[in-house]
């Protein structure tokens, strides 16, 4: 019998959101105790900072280049490499409930498998396998979807609709009348992508993933082994979380995060010293991606709407919290504890503030690219707690399910499994080589694309020609000098050395991009 | 906001090949993915989406010389739609097709791009007898 594995996700969430690592606002002892019993990383990296191509990369353990999901709107191949599908040809029992992304959810053609699981009523379906085989969909033979809205053709959205029409009407609506992401604010500070919302917490999707992994683990043979991927929509935007819950965070309470620079001008000179496209952005003159409202201007963001922002997020990494704890509890119910490795991370980061900014784009500092991530592996592999500082990827997540599985890594991963401590990641030569960030987008005329590595205590970011961009632009910030990555040093010459090995260092690990390249199906 | 989005494929068949399929929009249902029905009446056409949505469109252009096809989406989610098919003939056994879509608001400009560019994808795989 193998090893189980709980592999958890969130979407959009910040490093400094959870208890262990730092965090004050909202409180994660479930998350805190996984970390005490194993192993918390510092430095959890994503090879792209939106939700598609990051998703892409846990299950196909491939760079973007690779995968060839360049940007959101971009769907995974039916065929591409999955580690899903690899545990169920070794016996497997393989689910995926909450949020998947690799397909559009802009698709009113019906076009797509995940958006038409639902009204079709089956658990899954058979599609080819990138060894030119077949099996169910991406190696899922269960398939359970929610998202962050009670619209669309989703399983959520739909046992919403049909069995409780009275909580839709709460949530915010995500996208406005043009379909683009709405900046309409609201709460107590008007702050974009904000709303009070009604609805009882046991209707939230945040429980409904848990309800619904707790069912189907309770069908589940004691001697199966298992994959289970509970992927949690929170604390992605919108917030509005349930109504009831918000009496947690006192927004009027809540500190200003350390990368929200106060002072106007202060803050602008921040900006100006990184390439223009942060700026113009800034100032409401560019808009180079779909995930934030192109109605809103971060200019205007007010310090009491960081404040509110912060609060309805802490609530709902809160709300996701408790929802592990009960599904761990159901494990332990089962008598599983010893024989479950448990991963906790998410897809990527939120500004949440920093610099003035809200949401994500092609901006690789911490607050994209800094994740969460806990493994805890079952406590009968005897694998001592630690603390990693190194920098991994979510590239190394498919890997070190296939070790927990007792598997080899598959020749088309290109991470590795997850070092258990420094030392195991110094000999594996993790700390030469860091790890990659891909950003690449082209909307509606505007092409950014950004190449980054996190390495020996830099990041380091380079620019290929854009709309906006010659190619020359960079950014250097030091980690441990500059752990808010205010100062860019890329045109500083006392610096000139450590950029040119840390740039040596990324083109090293230049991938070529897949061809021929992937049409983008949708925005989102 | 409008936007405009154009997608092409070149297909190993003639463009009178090509044309005969692109020409007759009742069969658009037969090479577009996510179409599961289409009705033509007059020069009124309503498409059938997978999904459940319907979208009624007005023919503006059916010309077999220029083999231009051009339609209008009106309503639904959409306040201004152009779509407009070109075949263009590259050779004796070797043709262009494009597919362009001009929409406001500019999000299901990108949308369209996406299915429009699967069905000239379905299009080549049916024209040229292979996978898509």
């Amino acid at each position: 019998m193998g090893r189980k594995i709980l592999f958890i996700t969130s979407d959009q969430q910040r490093y400094d959101t959870l208890g262990c690592n730092g965090g004050t606002v909202g409180r994660t002892p479930v998350l805190d105790g996984l970390a005490a019993e194993g192993i918390r990383y510092e430095r959890a990296i994503p090879q792209s900072v939106v939700c598609m191509p990051s998703r892409s990369t846990m299950l196909t353990g491939q760079h973007p280049s690779t995968h060839g999901v360049w940007m959101n709107g971009v769907a995974l191949p039916v065929d591409a490499p999955s580690v899903a599908a690899e545990l169920h040809r070794a016996g497997y029992r393989t689910a995926l409930v909450g949020k998947p992304h690799f397909e559009p959810f802009l698709d009113p053609f019906g076009r797509f498998v995940e958006n038409g699981l639902s009204r079709a009523g089956v658990p899954t379906v058979t599609s080819p396998w990138a060894d030119g085989t077949s099996g169910p969909h991406r190696g899922f033979e269960h398939l359970e979807f929610a998202t962050h809205t009670p619209m669309g053709p989703l399983h959520y959205s739909r046992w919403l609709t049909a069995n409780h029409p009275e909580a839709t009407g709460g949530f915010y609506a995500v996208l406005d009348a043009d379909l683009e992401v709405n900046a309409e604010g609201g709460g107590a500070t008007g702050a974009p992508q904000v709303k009070d919302n009604p609805i009882p917490r046991d209707l939230y999707h945040t429980d409904w993933v848990a309800d619904r992994t707790i069912t189907w683990l309770d069908g589940l043979a004691a001697d199966d082994d298992w994959f289970c991927w509970m992927s949690f929509p929170d604390p992605h935007h919108p917030w509005d979380p349930p109504g009831s819950e918000m009496g947690r965070v006192d927004w009027r309470e809540v500190p200003l995060p350390a990368g929200y620079i106060e002072d106007p001008a202060e803050r602008e000179r921040v900006l100006d010293g990184k390439p223009r496209h942060w700026r113009a952005w800034y100032d409401g003159t560019l808009v180079s991606n779909y995930e934030a409202p192109t109605r809103w201007v971060p200019a205007t963001l007010t310090a009491d709407q960081v404040r509110e922002v912060n609060a309805r997020n802490a609530v709902e990494v809160e709300l996701i919290d408790e929802a592990i704890g009960r599904v761990l509890a159901a494990v332990a119910a089962r008598g599983w504890e010893d024989d479950v490795d448990v991963v906790f991370t998410t897809d990527h980061g939120e500004l949440q503030g920093d610099f003035g900014l809200l949401f994500k784009g092609p901006y690789h500092v911490d607050g994209l690219m800094r994740l969460p991530l806990i493994w805890r592996p079952a406590p009968r592999a005897g694998v001592a707690p630690a603390v990693v500082t190194r920098p991994v990827g979510l590239v190394d997540l498919a890997p070190t399910f296939c070790e927990a599985a007792g598997l080899p890594a598959q020749p088309w991963m290109e991470g590795a499994a997850l070092p258990v401590d420094d030392a195991a990641a110094d000999a594996a030569g993790r700390t030469d080589r860091g790890v990659v960030t891909e950003w690449d987008s082209e909307v509606l005329g505007v092409d950014v694309h950004l190449r980054t590595i996190t390495r020996d205590g830099w990041v380091c970011t380079t620019y290929r020609p854009g709309t906006v961009h010659d190619g020359g632009e960079g950014e250097l910030y030091d980690l441990a000098l500059d752990p808010l990555q205010q100062v860019n040093l890329w045109d500083d010459p006392a610096r000139r050395s450590v950029r040119d090995e840390t740039v040596e260092a990324l083109r090293a690990q230049d991938r070529p991009a897949r061809t021929p390249r992937l049409p983008v199906e949708a925005p989102v | 906001m409008r936007a405009s989005v154009r997608r092409e494929v070149v297909i190993e068949v003639g463009a009178d090949e090509a044309w005969a399929v692109v020409g007759r929009p009742e069969t658009l249902h037969e090479w577009f993915p996510g179409v599961v029905d289409c009705t033509v009446e007059g020069d009124q056409r309503t498409i059938t989406l997978r999904t459940g949505l319907s979208l009624d469109e007005t023919i503006l252009t059916n010309d077999p010389l220029q083999r231009r096809f051009q339609y209008r989406i009106s309503g639904g989610l959409f306040r201004e739609h152009l779509g407009s098919i070109d075949v263009i003939a590259l050779g004796e056994r070797r043709c262009l097709v494009t597919y362009a879509s001009d929409v406001d608001p500019a999000t299901m400009a990108i949308v369209l791009g996406g299915a429009t560019g699967g069905a000239l994808d379905e299009l080549r795989g049916q024209l040229e007898g292979g996978t898509p």
